[in-house]
C-alpha cells in the first residue's frame, strides 16, 4: 500500500514539475504572446478582447506571478484550457483537443499496442528457436529498422504506395473529406484506408525494438535454471515457452513499454505531420507554427498525463504478474 | 527511433568479458554487426572531414543549377526544386549531423555519468533528490518539450538544438548508470579501496568508472542515436535553421516543396536515408557490444548442431 | 537400472570443441545411492545433465549410450523422453531459488507437472502434493506460497518433494546442499537418505564435498578433468583411496579426531579442458607422478573392490597395497 502511495506521489510530483515547467518557460523565453497575437490578428481584434482571451488562460501580466501560477494550475486541472490563439482563433482548446484525441488514440494507440504485442510474440518465438531461421536473419534487420526515423519511413511508404501507385493508398488526412462522418461502410472504409500508411509506418519502426528486447530477454531467461527444470519435468514445449520463459521475459519489457511512450509520442507527432493526420501531434505542430500557447500547453500537459497513466498501468500489470514485486513493495 | 530501448535489461551487470584471443577488441573486430556499423560510421566521418573530396560543388546551398534535374553524371542525385545539387548537399550536410551526434551525445553522456554515478554514490537524501530529478526528466515526453523549448527560444540555431538535445537526452543514461553503480557499490574491490584509505573521488574515477566503460560507451551510442534522430525530426518540421546545410534542413525544404509529389523524390529520400544509416550504425555497434558482454545473446554459429537425437 | 557406457559430451566453441565428459561409464542399481565427486569444472554437472538429457547447445552428447530401464536415452526422441521424465527419473537442482519459477506458486508448479503426465483430478493433485510436502516436513499450506517466501532449506526440500511426486525410480541431484549452511546440509542429507530407504529410489548425487556424501552413499565416483579416476564402494574408496587425486581430496579435510597433522591440498589448478595434459591428466599435479604418466593415458585398473585410473595400479607393475604419499 505504501508502495502504491509512493508511486502516486511520484506521478503527482512529475505532473506538477511538467506543469510548472510549462508555466515558466514562456515567461523566460523571448517572445510575448500578446505581441504575437496582435501580429497575427492584424489588429482585427481589439486589444481588450485579446487581453481577455489571454487572461482566461492565465497570462495576467499585471497580476503577481504566484497567483497567476495557482490560477493556472487550477485551470489545468479543471479543464479550463482557454481558447486557441492560433489559426483557429477563438475556438476552445478543449474542443480542439476533443476532436483530435480520438484520431490519435485510434491510429497511434492501436498501432503502438499492436507493435508491442506482435513484436513481443515474434521475439518470444525468435528467442525460443534459438539459432533457427527466425533468429539468425531477423535481429540484424530489426536492429536497423528500429533505428530508422519515423518520418523517413513514412515518406518512403508515401512514395511507394501513394505516389508511384497514383493514389492507391492515400497519404493525407484521416478520411476522404468529401464523405460525411458517420458509421456508414463508406466512411469507415475511408477511415481505414487512410489509416493504413500512417499505421504501417508506426508499426514498422516500432516493432523492431520489441522483437529485439523480447528476444534478448527470452535468451537470458532460457538460460535460467527454472527453464531447465521445466524441461526436466517433461512439460510440453509450448507450456515452457509461455508459462515459464515468456512470462518471466515479459516483465522487463513491460517496464520498457512505459518508458517508450515518450518515443511513441515523438513518433506520433512526426507521423501525423507527414501524413497530415489531424491528431494531437498534428495539432501540436500547428500550435507551434502559430505560437498558440494555450493549445501548446494543454497538449503538453496531456502528453505528460498520458505517459504517466501508461506508466501506472504498466506498473500495475507488473505487480499482477510478478509476485516478487509485490513483496518488495 | 525505438532502437534506444534495445538493451539487455535482463542481463547481469558488469560481466567480465571473455578474454579470449584478443579479448574485447578482438570480439568487436569479429562481430559482423560491429564491422558493418563501424564501417558506416567511418564513411560518414570521412564525408564530414573532407567533403570537398567527394563533390566539386563548394557551396551546396547556392541556387546554382537548373532545378529538378534527374540523376545524371553531373548531378549524381539530381537537383532540388531550388536548383541545388542534392549529392553535394548530402555530403556537406554530414558534418552538421555528425557534430550534433557526437557533441550532444558526449555532453548528454557526461551529464548522465555525473548525475547517475553521484546519485548512486551519495545514497540517502542526495540520491533521493537526484533520482527524482532523473525520473521526472525520464517521464516527461521529450519531443513536445523540445518543440516547445525550440519555439520559445526563437527557432533552432545549432547551439539551441544542441542544448535542447542534451537537456532532454541525458536522463535515460543516468538511470542506467545509477542502477549499475548501485550494484557495484558493494563489490569487494571497492571496499578494498576504501579500506586502503583512498579518497572518494579516487574511488569513483580510478575504480568505479573503468568497470563501467562498456555501459558508458553504450550510453554514448544511445545518446548519439537519439540526438541524430531527434535533431533531424526537429529540423524536418521546421524548427531548425532553414539556412543551414544539414540533412534535416534538406528534409524540411523537400517537404516544403512537396518533393515526393513533384518528381524529385530523391531530395526527400536521400537525406532521410543518411539519417537512417547513421542511426543504424550507432544501433549496430551498440547491439554488437550487447552481444559481446552478455554471452547468452551471442549468435549460435551453425556448426553441426546435432540436437543429440541420435 | 541405469547403465552408462562411454558417454562423451562436448561443448562447441569458436575454436576446438571442449570435451567436458570423456568416455564415462556408470552403473546404478535399483535403490542405490551413488555419489559423484570432483572439483569445479571436472564435468560432473555436465555428466548429470547429460544423463538427464537436459543439455542444450553449445553442449551436446557426442558418443556413448545411456541405458535406463532397458531404453537407450541417447537415441530417444524428445517425445519419448518426455514420457519418462519425472515419472521414472526426476531432477533436483542446486539452487531452488533459481530452479523454481519465481512467479508461480509452489502448488502451481506441482500441478503443471502432474497435468503433464497424469490424468489426476484437481483433488488428487492437491492431495498428492500435500502428501509429498508432508514427507519432507513442510506444512502443505505452503502450496500457496511463492518460492521467495520460503527459507532456503524449505525451498530445497520443496524441490525434493516435487521430485518425488511420482515416486520415480531414479532421482538425480546436482549439489542440492551447496547453497545451504552446514547444519541444514546434514539434516537434508539425512532426510534424503531416509526417504530413499522409505520409497526405494536410486540417487545419483553430484557434489564437491566428498566427506558429506561419503556418509550416505553406497558407491562413490571421483571425477577429474572429464574422466572417472576412481570408482568403487564408498567405504573402499574412502578408507583406502587408490588414486592420488582421491587421496589428495581426502587429505584436504581435517579429521575431528585423531592426531593433528598439517593439511595438504592439491597444488596447481584444474586443467584447461580445451587442451588437456598429455597422458594422465592428473600428472602435472600428482605428488607421485612417474615419467610414463606424461605419455600414457591410463585406463581404469582394478584395485581390490574398486577401480582407479592410475598407472601405479597397472598390473605389470609390482602390486602396491596402498599409495604412499
Amino acid at each position: 500500500m505504501r508502495y502504491v502511495l509512493r508511486r502516486l506521489g511520484f506521478f503527482a510530483l512529475t505532473l506538477w514539475a511538467a506543469l510548472t515547467l510549462n508555466f515558466f518557460l514562456p515567461r523566460f523565453m523571448p517572445g510575448n504572446p500578446l505581441q504575437a497575437l496582435r501580429a497575427r490578428t492584424h489588429g482585427k481584434v481589439s486589444p481588450e478582447a485579446l487581453q481577455q482571451m489571454l487572461t482566461s488562460y492565465g497570462f495576467k501580466p499585471h497580476q503577481n506571478v504566484v497567483s497567476q501560477y495557482f490560477a493556472y494550475l487550477g485551470n489545468m486541472f479543471t479543464g479550463h484550457w482557454g481558447v486557441s490563439i492560433g489559426a483557429t482563433l477563438g475556438q476552445p482548446v478543449r474542443q480542439i483537443i476533443g476532436q483530435a484525441l480520438p484520431w490519435t488514440l485510434g491510429l497511434v494507440g492501436v498501432a503502438t499496442v499492436l507493435a508491442f504485442l506482435l513484436g513481443s510474440l515474434i521475439g518470444v518465438l525468435a528467442g525460443w528457436r534459438r539459432g533457427g531461421a527466425l533468429d539468425s536473419v531477423l535481429p540484424p534487420i530489426f536492429v536497423v529498422t528500429s533505428a530508422l526515423p519515423y518520418f523517413w519511413v513514412g515518406l518512403l511508404l508515401i512514395l511507394v504506395f501513394s505516389v508511384w501507385t497514383h493514389g492507391w493508398l492515400p497519404s493525407d488526412f484521416n478520411y476522404d473529406t468529401s464523405l460525411q462522418p458517420g458509421l456508414s461502410p463508406g466512411f469507415v472504409g475511408s477511415v481505414l484506408q487512410h489509416a493504413v500508411l500512417p499505421g504501417a509506418t508506426i508499426l514498422i519502426t516500432a516493432i523492431g525494438a520489441w522483437i529485439l528486447t523480447m528476444r534478448n530477454n527470452m535468451l537470458t531467461t532460457l538460460a535460467e535454471d527454472y527453464v531447465r527444470m521445466a524441461r526436466a519435468k517433461g512439460l510440453p514445449d509450448r507450456r515452457i515457452m509461455f508459462d515459464y520463459a515468456a512470462r518471466n521475459a515479459m516483465l522487463p519489457n513491460l517496464a520498457g513499454f512505459a518508458m517508450s511512450l515518450g518515443f511513441v509520442i515523438t513518433g506520433s507527432i512526426l507521423v501525423e505531420y507527414v501524413f497530415n493526420y489531424p491528431g494531437l501531434g498534428y495539432e501540436l505542430y500547428n500550435a507551434v507554427q502559430n505560437t498558440d500557447y494555450p493549445l501548446m500547453q494543454a497538449l503538453f500537459m496531456l502528453f505528460t498525463v498520458a505517459v504517466l497513466l501508461a506508466l501506472l498501468i504498466c506498473e500495475f500489470a507488473i505487480a499482477v504478474l510478478d509476485p516478487r514485486s509485490r513483496a518488495r513493495a | 527511433m525505438t532502437a534506444l530501448l534495445v538493451d539487455t535489461s535482463g542481463a547481469p551487470p558488469v560481466e567480465t568479458v571473455a578474454r579470449r584471443r584478443g579479448g574485447f577488441l578482438g570480439a568487436v573486430r569479429r562481430s559482423r554487426k560491429a564491422q558493418v556499423g563501424l564501417a558506416m560510421l567511418f564513411v560518414f566521418c570521412v564525408f564530414a572531414v573532407v567533403p570537398q573530396l567527394f563533390t566539386s560543388v563548394r557551396h551546396p546551398n547556392d541556387l546554382a543549377f537548373a532545378p529538378r534535374l534527374p540523376p545524371s553524371g553531373a548531378h549524381w542525385l539530381g537537383t532540388t526544386a531550388l536548383g541545388q545539387d542534392i549529392w553535394a548537399q548530402l555530403v556537406y550536410g554530414t558534418r552538421e549531423s555528425l557534430v550534433i551526434a557526437l557533441v550532444a551525445g558526449a555532453f548528454a553522456t557526461l551529464l548522465s555519468v555525473v548525475v547517475g554515478v553521484s546519485a548512486a554514490y551519495l545514497r540517502g537524501v542526495g540520491d533521493e533528490v537526484l533520482s527524482m530529478i532523473i525520473n521526472i526528466f525520464l517521464v516527461i515526453p521529450t519531443f513536445p518539450l523540445i518543440i516547445i523549448l525550440a519555439t520559445y527560444a526563437g527557432k533552432g540555431t545549432l547551439p539551441v538544438v544542441l542544448i535542447v538535445l542534451i537537456v532532454t537526452g541525458w536522463s535515460y543514461g543516468a538511470n542506467q548508470l545509477r542502477a549499475q553503480t548501485l550494484s557495484l557499490r558493494n563489490r569487494d574491490f571497492l571496499e578494498a579501496a576504501k579500506i586502503r584509505g583512498e579518497r572518494r573521488s579516487y574511488v569513483i574515477f580510478a575504480e568505479v568508472l573503468p568497470t563501467m566503460t562498456s555501459l558508458i560507451l553504450a550510453t554514448f551510442l544511445g545518446a548519439a542515436l537519439y540526438s541524430v534522430l531527434t535533431a533531424a525530426g526537429l529540423q524536418f518540421i521546421g524548427l531548425g535553421d532553414p539556412n543551414s546545410i544539414s540533412w534535416g534542413t534538406m528534409l524540411y525544404w523537400a517537404q516544403n516543396q512537396q518533393a515526393l509529389q513533384t518528381g524529385t523524390p530523391l531530395w526527400s529520400i536521400a537525406p532521410g536515408l543518411c539519417v537512417a544509416l547513421l542511426g543504424a550504425s550507432f544501433a549496430l555497434i551498440n547491439y554488437a557490444f550487447d552481444e559481446i558482454s552478455n554471452p547468452a545473446l551471442r549468435p549460435v554459429r551453425g556448426r553441426r548442431r546435432r540436437r543429440a537425437r541420435g | 537400472m541405469l547403465e552408462v557406457r562411454g558417454l562423451s559430451v562436448e561443448y562447441a566453441t569458436d575454436g576446438a570443441p571442449v570435451v567436458a565428459v570423456d568416455g564415462v561409464d556408470l552403473d546404478v542399481a535399483a535403490g542405490e545411492f551413488v555419489g559423484v565427486v570432483g572439483e569445479s569444472g571436472c564435468g560432473k554437472s555436465t555428466l548429470l545433465f547429460a544423463i538427464a538429457r537436459l543439455l542444450s547447445p553449445p553442449a551436446a552428447i557426442t558418443a556413448g549410450s545411456i541405458v535406463f530401464k532397458g531404453h537407450n536415452l541417447v537415441t530417444m526422441t524428445e517425445k519419448q523422453l518426455n514420457a519418462l521424465r519425472w515419472r521414472d527419473c526426476s531432477v533436483v537442482m542446486q539452487s531452488a531459488m533459481n530452479a523454481l519459477n519465481p512467479i508461480t506458486t509452489i502448488g502451481a508448479q506441482f500441478r503443471d507437472v502432474a497435468h503433464a503426465h497424469m490424468d489426476w483430478s484437481p483433488d488428487e493433485v492437491a492431495e498428492r502434493s500435500a502428501e509429498v510436502l508432508r514427507l519432507v516436513g513442510i506444512d502443505p499450506i505452503h502450496l500457496k506460497s511463492y518460492p521467495h517466501q520460503l527459507s532456503g532449506g524449505m525451498r530445497q526440500r520443496a524441490m525434493i518433494a516435487m521430485a518425488l511426486l511420482f515416486t520415480p525410480d531414479l532421482v538425480i541431484m546436482d549439489e542440492p546442499t551447496s547453497a545451504l549452511d552446514v547444519v541444514a546440509q546434514r539434516s537434508l542429507m539425512v532426510q534424503i537418505k531416509q526417504l530413499q530407504r522409505q520409497l526405494g529410489f536410486a540417487v545419483v548425487f553430484v557434489t564437491h564435498d566428498m566427506s558429506l556424501v561419503s556418509h550416505f552413499s553406497d558407491q562413490l565416483l571421483v571425477m577429474y578433468a572429464g574422466l572417472i579416476v576412481e570408482v568403487g564402494p564408498t567405504r573402499t574408496v574412502f578408507d583406502s583411496p587408490a588414486h592420488p587425486y582421491s587421496r589428495g581430496l581426502l587429505e584436504a579435510f581435517p579429521s575431528i579426531r585423531g592426531v593433528r597433522r598439517p593439511l595438504t591440498g592439491i597444488p596447481g589448478s584444474p586443467p584447461d579442458l580445451a587442451r588437456p595434459p598429455s597422458g594422465c591428466r592428473f600428472h602435472p599435479r600428482c605428488p607421485v607422478a612417474m615419467p610414463e604418466c606424461a605419455t600414457t593415458e591410463p585406463p581404469l585398473y582394478s584395485v581390490g573392490r574398486a577401480q582407479a585410473r592410475c598407472l601405479l595400479h597397472a598390473p605389470e607393475r609390482a602390486p602396491l597395497s596402498e599409495v604412499r604419499s
